[in-house]
């Protein structure tokens, strides 16, 4: 099952039977060949200003597929398209419009930021590195757009919160206009209350200066939110796709619902009804450990 | 210094702990915490990093980093034993008998160079609860299969690498269970693990603390997980208790600003007055630099100068709350 | 949320090191010994208490005294002066050792790790074989080639110290390499040249500085030795190897004569040792509390 849909203008990221596997080929002097095959025949279109998820468990392949349409790794067959322009086989002096058009942001906040830089040369990387003009005042503006004070620009990573360091990153990837933000598991290493501002901040931002997102997670539940169509990843496959809706409350694969069944879902609701009726609508058995006669006291 | 939940001392409770602090020499990190479990009790203790929930476990065990020393009391079992002023002996002796502990990354917490079946027997062997190798080793399948490894004689031979990371939790689970101890402490046990595995293991968990009818303290930062295996709720912020009760009634009537925020921003089907998600206004401070008074006002809209004096872990009909303006049943 | 680090985080909410404190006495104690050295050097180019060089047969083997504080040796010159004027050359000859050893070292390390297999193997093999050369061969070999000299030791020894310099940092920019900040400025459209001017040796920097002053201790003692042996410094001038040599031949009359080089020598070496230590103690925990 492809991701391919009929669409009126040519979309902006493709990516067309991907293969990427690990590991050395077989050959007859060795008798057992360690390959991973990270991902088998992916194939995605993704639409301009599109909200698009994907979903995996690990060693489903979703970041090796971030960093292919990166261009950050080649695959081993299959391409990569940029708005209609090939990417993956590529020497890297030739991706400069990769770069210009499209960023990512990654999921450690500790180590996603330099240690040794100060803010604004973070911030400022991307301009710098195509060549752009680096101007104190785009930092500034970047640093408002995120909502950090300006006083940040001169300070040191080690002198944010996880949180706030998510936001340089979000400020870095900005920082050349692109049209595509890459978020790769931006918020799975936040706290909750963390996580919902940098969700916040991820879908105004995307509205406010026009992004097509692509939302890598494991967690079906936050792609759902943020994201208006989903692709599932397992074991280097796509699984399916579809809208985000469509996933959740009618998935047609097994393993989609697997997924979902698994999803822990809160199952107390601030005033909600005595009996749960929404965790009974979504999670059909194990919405409970250790059996119900274990609650009474 | 009286503990709101105070009953007398029955022969089923298993832990009390009163006025628990955890310091290093610079900071306070956790202030003054009370509970009890009483056998078969599942308790989470949930908040955000920094809030202490970790510490407040690893001092029950005695496993506290150097510099960081612990007060107040943890009467712990029939002996009536107090964990923080008990000597490393008398630790060494509970741990991996009468209380055992799961950690977040199993990868470390098992030998890399030891097969897994004898990483069970071992810990059978060291307590005495079997003597004999041979003995040892049958009940380290059986514990295996308890854990429903597949093949679980074959699983026995095999070391920590050729295992995935859920059969390696699975087999960290067997250890702390295969002493039947009466109190089991997860820290984070299923974070590390894949959502498809973390239904499981949980389940294990669930299964294991009802067959030995221990209690168990789940610490975790997830909402849904706690409110799927635990009965009742500590919720921590800045080192201290905030609330605490029933689970079904604190997270459906959180009394604690912190604790409705906390739910809000758990629930992604939630919308706030923007239509994004609900959020807590600001951010967790660095250790050491939570306001005095209360440690959550400098983030809370109904704070005012009463706030500027800590308030203390009262008692009301559904469980406790540390607020001067709790949120009451019929304010949302 | 990742609690993997609940210990690291803890401790440094905490405000903790692991057990060892910022300004450990390990530091303190290697920053005297070294800074000790250095003042001896630096005193020696002012003022010497005698010449040196001056031989003065009617002060021979004369002990320590107000006069001659470490004594006279068996040409009549002052220990003490030799000593100081000693420290020079070992600072010296340590430097440029150092400094030879750290850029050979260094940009095999980086390019080795930024090579592909092929690249990465064949740079390590060299360096592999660079590590099978002892100083002392080296040296032998170069003054075979070349002629004895300050040179010919310093050379010899910088190419002895190389290779630790080149695997340490070849393992230190995989590492940094493998960072997310890496990968950000790859996907930024940072060359990866100037990924590794801009991000790979600014966090290198703290680890090199502690091996430097590892491979300073090593200097010393090598090059002791070869002046030991006749390869290192040519005579007249004082070098502490030498000193100790000449002193071996009166060695049962007069033991003192070999206590004073070979304690300058030790205090030298265990100087940048305890000073290499420390650095690494007083650097590592800064870094664990960042993450």
């Amino acid at each position: 099952m492809t991701g391919m849909e009929a669409t009126a203008e040519r979309p902006l990221v493709e990516v067309r039977d991907l293969c990427r596997t690990f590991g050395r080929t077989p050959s007859k002097l060795r008798s057992r060949a360690r390959q991973v095959f990270a991902l088998v025949g992916v194939s995605l279109e993704i639409a301009r200003g599109e909200r698009f998820g994907v979903v995996g468990e690990s060693g489903s392949g979703k970041s090796t597929l971030v960093r292919l349409v990166a261009g950050l790794d080649q695959p081993t067959s299959g391409a990569v398209y940029f708005d209609g322009q090939l990417v993956s086989g590529r020497k890297e002096r030739h991706l400069g419009f990769l770069r210009r058009e499209l960023q990512v942001v990654f999921q450690d906040p500790m180590s996603s930021l330099d240690p040794r830089m100060k803010i604004r040369q973070i911030i400022a990387e991307p301009l710098v590195a195509t060549g752009k003009a680096d101007s104190l005042n785009r930092v500034y503006e970047l640093l408002d757009a995120v909502g950090l004070s300006r006083a940040a620009a001169d300070r040191y990573p080690h002198q944010f919160s996880g949180g706030e360091r998510q936001r340089i990153s979000i400020a870095r990837a900005l920082a050349p206009s692109p049209s595509v933000l890459i978020a790769d598991e931006a918020v799975s290493a936040l706290d909750v209350s963390v996580r919902a501002q940098i969700l916040n901040l991820l879908v105004d931002l995307v509205h406010d200066f026009s992004l097509t997102m692509i939302f890598v997670a494991h967690d079906l539940g936050v792609v759902r939110r943020v994201c208006d169509r989903v692709a599932v990843l397992h074991h280097g496959n796509l699984v399916e796709v579809g809208t985000a809706e469509q996933i959740y409350s009618d998935a047609a694969q097994p393993y989609t619902r697997e997924l979902i069944a698994a999803t822990p879902v809160l199952r107390y609701v601030v005033g909600g009804p005595a009996d749960d009726l929404r965790s009974a609508k979504l999670k059909p058995a194990r919405a409970r450990f250790g059996g119900s006669d274990e609650w009474s006291r | 210094m009286v503990s709101p939940e105070s009953q007398t001392a029955s022969v089923n409770e298993v832990l009390r702990v009163e006025g628990m602090s955890v310091a290093s020499p610079r900071l306070r990190l956790v202030h003054e915490i009370f509970f009890t479990l009483q056998r078969g009790d599942r308790v989470g203790l949930i908040g955000e990093s920094g809030c202490g929930k970790s510490l407040t476990a690893l001092s029950l065990l005695g496993l506290l980093p150097e510099g960081v020393r612990a007060s107040g009391s943890a009467v712990f079992g029939e002996s009536k034993l107090d964990l923080l002023g008990a000597s490393e002996k008398q630790l060494a002796q509970l741990r991996g008998r009468e209380i055992a502990m799961v950690f977040q990354e199993p990868m470390s917490a098992l030998n890399p160079t030891m097969p897994v079946g004898k990483q069970v027997a071992e810990v059978l062997r060291i307590h005495r609860t079997v003597t004999n190798r041979k003995a040892a080793d049958a009940e380290a399948v059986r514990l295996l299969d308890q854990v429903r490894l597949p093949d679980p004689a074959r699983a026995a031979r095999a070391y920590v690498h050729q295992l995935s990371g859920g059969q390696r939790q699975r087999v960290v689970l067997a250890i702390a269970m295969a002493n039947r101890p009466s109190l089991l402490v997860c820290d984070e046990p299923t974070t590390a693990l894949d959502v498809t595995v973390q239904a499981q293991m949980l389940e294990l968990i669930a299964g294991g603390v009802t067959e030995n009818d221990s209690s168990l303290l789940f610490i975790t930062h997830d909402l849904a997980v706690v409110s799927n295996i635990c009965q009742r709720v500590i919720v921590m912020y800045g080192g201290r208790a905030v609330e605490s009760g029933d689970i079904e009634a604190v997270f459906r009537r959180p009394r604690h600003p912190y604790t409705h925020g906390l739910l809000a921003a758990s629930d992604l089907s939630a919308v706030d007055e923007h239509g994004g998600l609900p959020t807590i206004p600001g951010s967790v401070p660095a250790a050491g630099q939570f306001p005095e008074g209360c440690v959550f006002r400098n983030r809370c809209q109904r704070a005012d100068d009463a706030c500027l004096s800590e308030p203390r872990l009262t008692a009301h009909e559904a469980g406790s709350v540390a607020c001067w303006h709790p949120l009451l049943e019929n304010k949302a | 949320m990742s609690a993997a680090a609940p210990i690291s985080t803890v401790r440094a909410a905490a405000g903790t090191r692991s057990g060892r404190r910022r300004l450990s006495p390990t530091l303190w104690t290697g920053a005297t010994l070294v800074a000790l050295v250095l003042l001896a050097a630096t005193i020696s180019y002012v003022w010497t208490p005698y010449d040196p060089v001056a031989i003065d047969a009617s002060s021979r083997l004369l002990g320590p005294s107000a006069a001659h504080w470490l004594g006279t040796d068996a040409l009549g010159r002052d220990v003490f002066s030799r000593i100081i004027v000693g420290a020079r050359t070992t600072m010296f000859v340590g430097v440029i050792a150092v400094g030879v050893g750290a850029s050979l070292g260094i940009p095999l390390g980086v390019f080795a790790a930024m090579s592909g297999r092929f690249g990465s193997e064949t740079i390590m093999r060299v360096v592999d074989i660079m590590l099978a050369f002892p100083a002392l061969l080296l040296a032998i070999l170069f003054s075979a080639v070349w002629g004895a000299g300050t040179l010919t030791a310093m050379l010899a020894i910088g190419i002895a110290v190389a290779p630790a310099f080149a695997r340490l940092v070849r393992a230190g920019t995989l590492q940094v390499m493998s960072t997310e900040y890496v990968l950000a400025a790859r996907v930024a459209g940072k060359r990866e040249l100037t990924i590794a001017g801009r991000h790979v040796l600014p966090n290198i920097t703290t680890m090199l500085i502690v091996q430097a002053s590892v491979a300073y201790a090593t200097a010393v003692l090598a090059e002791a030795g070869l002046s030991y042996l006749g390869l290192g410094t040519p005579p007249p001038t004082p070098s502490w190897g030498r000193i100790l040599q000449e002193a071996q031949t009166v060695l049962f009359s007069d033991p003192l004569l070999s206590l004073w080089p070979a304690a300058a020598i030790a205090v030298a070496v265990l100087g940048f040792n305890l000073l290499g230590d420390g650095l690494r103690d007083r650097f590592d925990p800064q870094l664990d509390d960042r993450r």
